[in-house]
């Protein structure tokens, strides 16, 4: 409908008329509703539903539906700025799609791999999955149960979830998505501090003199915290901003060193600092004499790939040593990076001279105060660990870490990778608070908080994310559940590796998930899910900064929470279903008992009482259960914390903050860990504590430039890096039904030089396809825009459900961390 | 009639208890596409460049860009599209000045000049492209709750 300015007012000529004469008129017919019963809104917090920021948002309820949102003017994080996602967060539970009921494959009035989705109650759905929990478990055992969750998951649900695959199931095959995200960050920070999670905070972008790109396009990423960057930046000018990447995108328009760099060679660029601080004597020797010691890593550690592939074949030592080290000296050391000079590193790494020594005087000159960030660029790298272990080098070298200002800062992906995936420990081989399944005192510890029979969590570390679809495809993982997850579009290599194992008629795959995703296509049995603020939960950010929130509506009739959900399913199954005879008569008392009532009726989860549920509050799950589970769960876990330098709050306490920065000491938050007088944890006396390592000092690692697992060649001529958008959300399960956004974003297109498009006689929005060794997709080509890469080299995003990138890429792995490398692999583009 | 009426009723009662099979292709953003199959991608459509506001969806949400954006360069050096939303060019553009929050720093303080954390106005502000949303979106408008509970009081 189009009117113009005079219609409008003749329109609206009525309404005024009527007013003027003080005749009332029909609400429905006024112009403003002054009623303020009518128009207050019930305004609760909320950290955000996406990004590893953490932003805190209102969220403003009327009449059961969420109607607004807007950036928390009270959070230190976002102080009342969202990004465009953030500020469409009211509509992304609203597609119409969302799934309400259970839909299972059937054949004539039952069950069937080939079968057709046919709605199915809850109690039919549960009936189907625990026959096949309990046939797999007889026939095959607990190795063939996993679980694949998320950082996404709040803090509770992959709590649950730990409970009830390593203890209750006793199978460790659960991961997260976060395994495609943070798993070679986790990796960095144990090797070089032997401790999890950022030493800094957010408050050192507001101190620092330099701040450094690695890999992280924030920009698009971490945009609120983009903002903070761009604050420091334009208003205190002698602040510099350098970033680096593979190809040009939008965080180069606030650099004054910007550098593109042929894949992988990050590796060398990061020695070559560690050299130049070296070669112009501006070594912190006070520092590294004090407070790191010196190891020699080892190199030569393969690719991840199945152990038939032929760089696995050809690898040297990508056994059981890949991760081991051996002691050096500074003088080694010294020597290690000597190679690693300007002219080389230029010439590898295609940056200018000038540029690498610009970067370079960042870190060396003493003055200068410098954060690095880095996100998917550093971990999404086949040897991801290293370029994490490198740049702690470089700021270890130099001192410039743990104070204001001097911060390596590892970016977290997802809105609780941290909280949920590393804290919680949702991994295949981890326990809460950075313990481990492999060490018998960490399981130890954990059966004893749970009260369950020694020897119940296996000491095998189960199957990480990539092994999953591998043992999926191989017909040894029978019974999986996917949940808060779209990975039939986020892992890689789809055709070969992830497709066929989803549907290999051996298997029975649950997907979760409250809209019908590629992965609930790919399912047997899709379980309807509340999401968000239809639920009480509460995230971590990459600051270390626990939020909580309130449920604050209704899910739809017939969608259930994923903690619901697997609670709910723990009371189809008696100990004695799933233990054996020696385990149960260690603790007798458990005879007979379902895993609900061991698992989560065991006088912890269960401490609270619906009393402490505020009346006006919903929480349907814990009126369901009888007892206030999100607090008791959080109680519970957050005692594996509580004196071991991981301390969370009281629960009720994160209801009346904006987060806090754990660990939580006397009622205090740590901004600074590692640094006395700023960490309780630190030894008096000792000016700087790296105490995640028994003798308090970090390592700085001795590791080389190795190349990456596929590199462009003839035929296959140019590098793909894949990644995220400003506009969507992951997968874009939510964000592509969010219609501003999805009019912002519709499509992924491949971005490529203008050179590289003429060269194959194309023009921007030709129908191409890119082709790799492993699959295909169809796109159109953009030439220009918001990304440009450099000759040689070609970037699509995965959000694009009708466009399956990851169709192409191949699944190459850190062989340390087991995260993919999703930003390297050849492919060649050929016209439709 | 009546009679009618109850078979009627049986009939749909029996058909909605019976398991209905639902398409199985239901990913609804491949639009009924195997998994290892792909639809022809659509050309790439246009940024509506209309100058035609449109309404928001709550008053804190940003407005979307009504125009194309193309080649606007937004960087250390320069922001074009203050060339015309900012305060002092408003006259001259009639383009809607930018909001008065994005003149408050982090602290909630006014500035002279817009805040340095609003410069990249592409993190919240969005142009549009001429295509058709795939999925419809519930969300309803709280203006619309309100009178609809008025017309039914």
């Amino acid at each position: 409908m189009t009117i113009n300015r005079r219609e409008f007012i003749k329109a609206n000529a009525v309404v005024a008329a009527a007013t003027v004469a003080g005749v009332s008129v029909p609400v429905s017919a006024t112009n403003l509703i002054t009623n303020s019963e009518e128009t207050q809104l019930k305004w609760d917090k909320a950290p955000c539903r996406f990004c590893g920021t953490g932003c805190s948002v209102n969220v403003g309820v009327l009449d059961g539906k969420i109607v607004a949102t807007h950036g928390d003017i009270k959070s230190p994080v976002n102080k009342g700025l969202n990004c465009i996602k953030g500020y469409f967060l009211s509509k992304i539970m609203y597609g119409k799609d969302r799934l309400t009921t259970p839909l299972l494959r059937m054949k004539d009035g039952k069950y069937a791999k080939d079968g057709d989705f046919t709605p199915v109650t809850w109690e039919q759905a549960f009936d189907v999955m625990e026959e096949k929990a309990k046939t797999t478990l007889k026939e095959k055992g607990p190795t063939a149960v996993g679980m694949f969750g998320s950082g996404q998951w709040t803090v509770q649900e992959g709590y649950a979830a730990v409970k009830l695959m390593k203890a209750g199931f006793r199978s460790n095959n659960i991961d997260p998505n976060a395994r495609h995200c943070m798993a070679s960050a986790v990796g960095g920070f144990m090797r070089t501090f032997g401790i999890d999670e950022p030493m800094g905070c957010y408050d050192d972008m507001e101190a620092a003199d330099a701040m450094v790109l690695w890999g992280s396009n924030m920009a698009e990423m971490h945009p609120i915290l983009w903002t903070r960057v761009t604050d420091r930046r334009l208003s205190a000018p002698h602040v510099k901003v350098a970033v680096l990447s593979t190809y040009k995108h939008r965080s180069f328009d606030l650099a004054d060193n910007g550098m593109i760099f042929t894949p992988q060679t990050d590796l060398a660029i990061l020695n070559y600092i560690a050299n130049y601080i070296i070669q112009t004597d501006r070594v912190n020797k006070d520092f590294i004499s004090k407070h790191t010691n010196f190891r020699l890593g080892e190199t030569d550690i393969g690719y991840g790939l199945r152990p038939e592939h032929p760089l696995e074949q050809k690898a040297k030592n990508n056994g059981k040593t890949k991760g081991s080290s051996t002691p050096i000296s500074f003088e080694e050391y010294a020597t290690f990076v000597s190679s690693y000079t300007l002219e080389y590193t230029s010439e590898l790494s295609g940056v200018p001279e000038s540029n690498l020594k610009a970067l370079a005087e960042l870190y060396a000159d003493p003055d200068i105060k410098v954060t690095s960030f880095w996100t998917m660029g550093f971990n999404q790298h086949t040897r991801g660990v290293w370029a994490n272990n490198l740049v702690y080098n470089i700021h270890l070298l130099t001192g410039k870490i743990s104070t204001p200002g001097n911060s390596p800062f590892s970016l977290t992906g997802q809105p609780s990778a941290c909280g949920t995936a590393r804290e919680v420990g949702t991994f295949s081989h981890r326990l809460p608070a950075d313990m481990v399944v492999k060490n018998p005192k960490h399981r130890a510890r954990a059966e004893e908080i749970w009260k369950l029979p020694e020897g119940t969590i296996p000491a095998k570390p189960g199957y990480h994310a990539v092994l999953q679809n591998r043992k999926l495809k191989d017909g040894e993982l029978n019974f999986y559940w996917v949940q808060c997850n779209n990975n039939m579009q986020a892992a890689a290599n789809i055709t070969e590796e992830v497709f066929p194992g989803y549907r290999n008629p051996e298997n029975f795959i649950v997907v979760s998930d409250p809209y019908p995703t590629v992965t609930a296509q790919a399912a047997d049995l899709i379980l309807p899910t509340a999401m968000w603020v239809e639920k009480e939960g509460v995230y971590g950010n990459a600051e270390r900064r626990t939020q909580s929130w309130y449920q604050m509506v209704d899910a739809p009739k017939g969608a259930m929470s994923d903690m619901w959900q697997m609670v709910e399913f723990s009371k189809r199954f008696k100990v004695e279903d799933v233990w054996p005879e020696e385990l149960i008569v260690k603790k007798p008392e458990h005879r007979g008992k379902s895993l609900f009532d061991v698992l989560y009726r065991n006088g912890n989860v269960d401490e609270f009482s619906l009393d402490e549920v505020p009346d006006d509050r919903l929480n349907q799950e814990s009126r369901d259960f009888g007892f206030y589970i999100q607090k008791g769960l959080f109680e519970e876990y957050a005692s594996f914390g509580r004196g071991h330098a991981h301390d969370l709050a009281p629960y009720d306490r994160y209801h009346q903050e904006r987060g806090l920065r754990w660990p939580v000491v006397d009622g205090k938050e740590t901004l600074r860990r590692f640094k006395e007088g700023s960490d309780p944890y630190c030894k008096p006396g000792s000016d700087f504590d790296f105490y995640g390592k028994p003798d308090g000092k970090a390592v700085i690692f001795a590791l080389p430039y190795e190349p990456a697992a596929e590199s462009p060649d003839e035929e296959y001529d140019l590098w793909l890096s894949t990644g995220r958008v400003l506009e969507h959300w992951h997968s874009g399960s939510m964000t592509q039904r969010v219609p501003e956004l999805y009019k912002a974003m519709p499509d992924a297109l491949v971005y490529m030089h203008p050179d590289d498009a003429k060269a194959r006689n194309m023009r921007r929005g030709d129908l191409v396809k890119l082709v790799s060794r492993r699959g295909e997709v169809q796109t159109r080509v953009e030439t220009r825009g918001r990304n440009k890469p450099p000759i040689g080299l070609v970037f699509m995003a995965w959000f694009d459900a009708s466009r399956l990138v990851n169709k192409v890429t191949l699944d190459a792995t850190d062989p340390l961390s087991k995260q993919t490398d999703y930003k390297k692999c050849a492919v060649k583009i050929v016209k439709v | 009639m009546k009679h009618l009426m109850i078979k009627l009723i049986i009939a749909i009662l029996f058909f909605s208890t019976t398991a209905i099979a639902v398409e199985n292709e239901i990913a609804t953003l491949r639009d009924k596409t195997k998994i290892d199959q792909q639809q022809e991608p659509n050309t790439i459509p246009k940024v509506i460049n209309k100058d035609i506001k449109k309404s928001r969806n709550y008053p804190m949400q940003p407005p979307i860009i009504p125009h194309t954006a193309r080649n606007y360069e937004v960087n250390l050096n320069n922001n074009k599209c203050l060339s015309c939303h900012n305060r002092n060019r408003t006259e001259e553009s009639q383009a809607p000045m930018v909001s008065v929050t994005h003149f408050m720093n982090r602290d909630g303080n006014f500035l002279a000049e817009i805040s340095p954390r609003r410069y990249f106005c592409n993190q919240c502000h969005v142009t549009q492209r001429d295509t058709k949303p795939l999925v419809e979106n519930t969300f309803i408008d709280m203006h619309s709750l309100i009178k609809h509970k008025n017309s039914e009081e």
